[in-house]
């Protein structure tokens, strides 16, 4: 029944889109840009073959804001997609939508769909908990409990019964920061208190946090924005290793980041997704004039 | 040196210029406030140690009370003339008659009923209770004579502290001058003595000043804590709780906090006048009892509580609990895991506040009739009983001029109990708080 539901939703967005390009007609692969007056649809394709996440006419409500208008996107597997955009233009709120982080806003009101494997999870009968737990996410601001290294990335699998015993959950945390890349630096002294790390060391705890449950897909609101340079290469290159493994959806404010570490980027501008696309195409080629004055650095 | 403002330098003065005016101004204020500021908190550094040394000075004397040492003959005649050291006449028998013989013996030149009466009250009414418990303790001191320190009366106690004034007109005293020359006698023949006064920590009330003491108001005070605590905590913090972490944010929860922040404002008499509504005339619960007065309280330390706990579940940044909530907590593990420990050290400052508080009053108890003149020591929650500051009240209303030193001694003991309690407040708050 879902999967009908979304596969009619499909459509009709494909037939939305392929109305769009025809309207726009050759203009599209020209070099003329789009006019941002006109339609409300996106530009390039929103779809991938076989995604993991799919979301359709998905709009938010902050109170009487309209904070995301009538966006969809494919996330897919063993793929880093990217959302860039000016600040304000709901890359935050659209992806806090993918694992219903919104839910803890009161104001905040999410309407369209949002599929993780064909399942709707804004249906009634979806539990948030185990949705976090296969959709993790992590924070602009390194939020390490205040507890020791060791708890902190034992907590998830413990609320959630992942280990079968001591060793096991030993196993656990030890893979969850060697993928992280933060064993090596943490590894004699695990019981102390995560807090106590530095930024870029709390951000990568965090990550190890997350994976120690073993998602499907990592949401990433701006991880490297409260780091240096150094910290956030680190990060580039474990979002780059986690990719074999996991979909990634990262909102970043840094254009370079988001060609270094992306396959797809979409560029969001008052609430609307503008446009998407292949990452090295969106830098390269914008169509929308919108998506070009942005990365090159017009306004944003 | 350049100007900052170009050509305009010429026709109006720099801005160097006018901040270099304006700053003398600008110290002077400074240098005002602090001076206010420092005047206000000496000022009111004065008043409390004028406060602790008023108090200090009249009731530490209090700690000490006198004793007189007597030659008591346990005379077999006199307890137990039968001989057969029955419990019952033991129990029965005149011990003020002892007393009495060893006062005489001890001033032979005294004649006359009145005198003999002025004599006899040298010596509290408590030191014939004090031979009956040695005798009945031990049947054999029957027939035996023994040197004994019994407490003194406190008119005598009062003289030998120097609070009574020996040149007073007869009148103005409730001592005459021929006691008084006996208290020196016996003072001069080393039969008096200042010890530390332990009844007065371990006994009820009494009428007799050298007899009272703030027992039954320590234990009434204790139990009724207990009764608070184990009432108000729990449920000040699960509805703190509740309203910050699960209620929805709706008119009517603005509704129920606003109404908690006014009930924190509630006189505290209102809380007694529903407490004896509700509890004694409605739920028939006894009078006078640690039962009702710890409701009492309860009802009265809650808003505290809650509105500490809010506030400290405030305090716990959104970001511990996105990332709990991030990893799939739910909501209630959430607060368990992660905002309860961390808002705790809060919650539980605004706890030992609210009982702090709860400690110090009086009003409430007054309506529910804790106010009563209560001898024994209470041993449960629903004995008649009386609290630390109801029995300062008390005694402050009392006539005999003993009763000035026990008052500014049970505040002594009371201020000692709120001290310990607020340091414990801090203690509490330094070693658990968490930096994140």
């Amino acid at each position: 029944m879902l999967m009908d539901t979304t596969q009619v939703l499909d459509k009709e967005n494909k037939q939305r889109l392929a109305a769009i390009s025809e309207a726009e007609g050759e203009t599209a692969s020209s070099d003329t840009h789009v006019d941002e007056t006109k339609g409300e649809g996106t530009v390039g394709d929103i779809t991938v073959p076989n995604p993991i996440m799919t979301a359709r006419n998905v709009d938010v409500y902050y109170g009487e804001k309209h904070a995301i208008v009538n966006v969809g996107l494919d996330v897919g597997h063993n793929q880093v997609v990217a959302m860039i955009g000016p600040s304000g233009c709901g890359k935050s709120t659209f992806l806090r939508c993918l694992n219903r982080m919104n839910d803890t806003i009161e104001s905040c009101r999410v309407t369209g769909t949002v599929t993780l494997d064909g399942q709707d999870i804004y249906d009634k009968h979806v539990d948030v908990v185990p949705l976090r737990a296969r959709v993790g996410i992590v924070f602009q601001k390194p939020n390490p409990f205040p507890k020791s290294i060791y708890d902190n990335v034992a907590y998830g699998p413990r609320i959630h019964g992942l280990a079968t015993d001591k060793t096991h959950l030993d196993e656990i945390v030890q893979s969850s920061l060697e993928r992280a890349g933060l064993f090596g630096e943490v590894k004699d002294r695990l019981d102390q208190p995560g807090t106590d790390l530095s930024g870029g060391q709390q951000q990568r705890l965090c990550i190890a946090r997350t994976i120690a449950l073993g998602p499907e897909v990592i949401l990433m609101d701006e991880p490297c924005s409260a780091l240096d340079p150094i910290a956030t290469a680190k990060i580039e290159d474990l979002m780059d290793e986690l990719r074999q493994n996991y979909a990634i959806v990262v909102v970043t404010h840094n254009m370079q980041q988001a060609a270094r570490v992306s396959q797809r980027t979409a560029f969001f501008h008052l609430g609307k997704l503008i446009e998407v696309g292949e990452t090295d195409r969106i830098f390269t080629n914008p169509r929308h004039k919108l998506t070009e004055d942005y990365i090159t650095g017009r306004f944003g | 040196m350049t100007s900052l403002n170009g050509s305009t330098a010429g026709r109006r003065p720099k801005n160097r210029d006018l901040i270099a005016a304006g700053l003398k101004r600008r110290h002077a204020a400074e240098k005002r406030f602090q001076l206010m500021g420092a005047m206000a908190v000496g000022l009111s550094l004065a008043f409390l140690s004028f406060l602790f040394v008023s108090i200090i000075a009249k009731g530490y004397s209090a700690f000490q009370r006198t004793h007189v040492l007597l030659d008591i003959q346990f005379e077999e005649v006199l307890i137990d003339p039968v001989g057969e050291r029955d419990a019952q006449t033991l129990s029965d028998a005149n011990y003020a008659v002892l007393v009495r013989n060893a006062l005489k013996e001890l001033f032979p030149d005294v004649s006359g009923r009145r005198d003999q009466r002025a004599l006899y009250k040298l010596v509290s009414s408590s030191a014939s209770l004090y031979l009956r418990e040695l005798v009945i303790d031990d049947p054999a001191l029957i027939g035996t004579s023994m040197q004994l320190w019994v407490t003194a009366d406190d008119e005598v106690d009062m003289l030998i502290k120097g609070h009574l004034d020996r040149d007073a007109p007869g009148s103005a005293r409730r001592f005459g001058a021929k006691q008084i020359a006996w208290v020196d006698e016996l003072e001069q023949a080393g039969r008096l003595t200042k010890r530390f006064n332990m009844p007065f920590f371990t006994s009820g009330d009494s009428r007799e000043p050298e007899q009272a003491g703030i027992g039954g108001a320590l234990v009434g005070s204790f139990l009724m804590l207990i009764v608070t605590v184990v009432l108000a905590f729990p449920i000040g913090a699960a509805t703190a709780v509740y309203l910050e972490e699960f209620a929805p944010k709706n008119k009517w929860t603005d509704l129920i906090e606003v109404n908690i922040n006014n009930l924190a404002a509630v006189p505290s008499i209102v809380f007694g006048l529903l407490g004896l509504a509700v509890f004694i005339n409605f739920f028939h619960l006894p009078r006078s009892a640690p039962l009702v007065g710890g409701l009492v309280l309860t009802l009265m330390t809650l808003p505290t509580i809650i509105i500490a706990g809010r506030a400290a579940l405030q305090a716990v940044p959104p970001s511990i609990r996105e990332a709990a909530l991030g990893v799939g907590a739910s909501k209630m593990q959430m607060v368990a895991h992660h905002v309860l420990p961390l808002a705790l050290p809060g919650l539980l400052t605004g706890t030992i506040i609210g009982m702090a508080r709860a400690l110090g009053e009086t009003a409430p108890l007054l309506m529910i009739g804790m106010v009563a003149f209560i001898v024994d020591v209470p041993s449960g929650f629903t004995d008649p009983s009386t609290a630390l500051p109801v029995q300062i009240y008390l005694w402050a209303d009392s006539p005999e001029r003993a009763f000035v030193e026990l008052t500014s001694a049970a505040i002594m003991v009371l201020l000692a109990f709120l001290l310990v309690m607020n340091g414990a407040a801090v203690v509490l708050r330094n070693r658990f708080e968490k930096r994140w």
